[in-house]
């Protein structure tokens, strides 16, 4: 007698759970080979609200841990990834429909980019900070602080390494996530959320949302506690409206053309100068 | 009268009192809290409920500084929004009544009333004489209304005479100066029966409001425990024709929390205790997320806390 299929449902990550959408919809997504494979939670502006709640609360814990130890928890993601490599493997074959081999590759890469980063967490103060020369009895130095929240438009392909290139420099510079996942490969990004889950990453520094990216964004632009977005999975139209909206509080809104680069982390980080008078 | 004033017909009118269906109070507040107000009815509540909030600061570290900072924001909640309505009352320890009383008098809040924890609050663990010096004293300063708390352990002994008495008196130091809310502490209460008993013998002794907590106990301000004290305002004015406020305090932090309350109030005690006079909401931070959910309605988009003040 052939076994009943025990599927997973797919659902968001917010503040550490694993939550429905409150709209109670869902979306269907189809493999490379046009069969069905999952329908995930199509989230709503309300979800994203949640998130950034979640998100705003879980910023200054995160941003006061020690580098070092904001370090070692990005590394720890790595290693809790690699003992699930094989479920990721099958997820980018089965939604970008390549080869074992390319989709492992892929795998490998998206370890290699925590633990890249990972390494920058406790340098960054040091490579891009200074010890400024004044006209005055004062001490002047500058160092980088992160900003606060932080939403993350995830590519589409790779669909794994896409989201890890993108939520690993935010991260690292202290931030706290809210990744909308892209639309029609959102697999590998949930599938990461329970790896966060289990990594020692405090409950709300990440949290991962599905559904579309053109319901979320206007909300995304004008929610006045966000602080900046990478638009890596916007259309140019779609980010040049983010822009308008978005300039109201602020935002820095980036797109990068570079790979693995300590600029991702320093553009989502503000730099402080401090005046000290000497001799107290 | 209810009662001749003895403790023996005060007991009797409690445990005559009917049982409170515990399982049917929990479900009639959960099934309240799921009412879903949206767009020109929340405009309206979330003004509702924040010119009723007593905008409170009860801590040691409480200094002038903060009082004024708070008296400020009592009278003008969000300076760049004039229509946004003053808040109900400012809630402080005895000590800055006074500072309170003259900041607001000279910023222009002269209607919001200064409300003033006596009677050693928060446990009321003191000799009935320092109560009423306490309470003496807060009125001399400038209070209100009087936020006193009821001597829980005597309560929960079976005393109920020493209770009663001592909201009396109370209550005749207050005569036309305060008006008086009793604290039940419903926290420590433990039971509904308790807490409908507590409303009652409160009203009874001249209470003009009753207040569930203190704040410095949880839990507080649970929806079955606000369901059961409007209940008992409800069917008091039944009994006298006299309508008793009700203010819920403690652990009310968010606008949907707020709003869950008026929806309480609304289905429980009736729209006439829609009004600030009649109920009110014991809470700090509460405000800051009532003027932030005010801007998402007005602006359209959602509000950081980046444009509220720090308290």
């Amino acid at each position: 007698m052939s076994r009943i299929d025990v599927n997973k449902t797919y659902k968001l990550f917010i503040g550490g759970a694993f939550p429905r959408s409150e709209s109670g919809r869902v979306y269907e997504i189809k493999g490379a080979n046009k069969k069905f494979i999952a329908n995930p939670s199509l989230a709503s502006r309300k979800d994203l609200r949640d998130a950034v709640v979640a998100a705003k609360s879980a910023h200054p814990g995160w941003a006061n841990a020690t580098a070092f130890n904001r370090g070692q928890i990005l590394y720890r993601i790595a290693e809790i990834m690699e003992g699930r490599s094989e479920q990721f493997v099958d997820e980018i074959c089965a939604l970008e429909g390549v080869t074992n081999k390319v989709a492992k590759s892929q795998v490998e890469a998206a370890i290699d980019t925590w633990v890249w980063y990972s390494g920058w967490c406790d340098k960054l103060s040091s490579v891009t900070g200074s010890l400024n020369q004044v006209s005055g009895p004062f001490y002047n130095f500058t160092s980088p602080e992160s900003l606060g929240v932080v939403a993350i438009f995830a590519e589409s392909k790779p669909s794994l390494l896409g989201v890890v290139r993108t939520l690993a420099p935010v991260l690292a510079g202290g931030n706290s996530a809210v990744l909308i996942a892209s639309e029609n490969y959102p697999l590998p990004a949930i599938t990461l959320s329970e790896a966060l889950a289990t990594s020692d990453v405090p409950s709300g520094v990440v949290n991962i949302l599905t559904g579309k990216s053109a319901e979320l964004a206007p909300w995304v632009g004008s929610h006045m506690e966000i602080d900046g977005v990478d638009v890596a999975g916007l259309s140019k139209k779609q980010e040049e409206e983010l822009k308008l909206v978005g300039a109201d509080n602020l935002k820095r809104i980036f797109r990068f053309n570079l790979d693995n680069h300590p600029e991702r982390i320093l553009s989502f980080m503000e730099q402080k100068t401090v005046w000290h008078p000497i001799g107290i | 009268m209810i009662i001749d004033g003895s403790e023996g017909s005060l007991k009797k009118f409690l445990s005559d009192l009917p049982p409170v269906d515990q399982v049917g109070a929990e479900a009639r507040a959960a099934m309240l809290s799921t009412r879903s107000i949206k767009t020109t009815s929340k405009a309206w509540a979330i003004d509702m409920a924040i010119s009723m909030v007593d905008l409170t600061t009860l801590e040691g570290a409480d200094s002038f500084g903060k009082v004024k900072a708070l008296c400020a924001k009592a009278v003008r909640p969000d300076p760049t929004d004039l229509t946004v309505p003053s808040v109900g009352a400012i809630c402080v320890y005895n000590d800055m009544v006074k500072i309170a009383r003259t900041e607001l008098d000279a910023i222009g809040g002269k209607d919001i009333p200064v409300a003033a924890v006596a009677t050693a609050f928060p446990s009321g663990r003191a000799s009935r004489a320092v109560k009423e010096l306490d309470t003496q004293d807060a009125i001399n300063a400038g209070a209100n209304e009087i936020d006193m708390v009821i001597d829980r352990g005597a309560f929960l002994s079976g005393r109920l005479g020493e209770v009663f008495e001592e909201i009396k008196i109370i209550k005749e130091l207050c005569g036309d100066k305060a008006h008086l809310k009793v604290i039940l502490e419903t926290g420590e209460l433990v039971t509904y029966d308790n807490v409908r008993k507590a409303s009652y013998l409160a009203m009874l002794a001249g209470a003009d409001f009753i207040k569930t907590s203190t704040g410095k106990v949880a839990p507080a301000a649970t929806a079955p425990v606000v369901l059961v004290m409007l209940e008992a305002v409800r069917d008091y004015f039944a009994l006298t024709g006299t309508k008793i406020g009700v203010k819920p305090a403690g652990g009310i932090r968010t606008t949907k929390d707020a709003i869950k309350q008026l929806v309480l109030v609304n289905e429980t005690a009736g729209p006439d205790w829609l009004n600030p006079s009649l109920f009110r909401i014991g809470a700090s931070a509460l405000l800051n997320d009532l003027l932030m959910q005010r801007m998402k309605l007005r602006t359209g988009h959602y509000a950081s806390a980046n444009y509220v003040t720090m308290d």
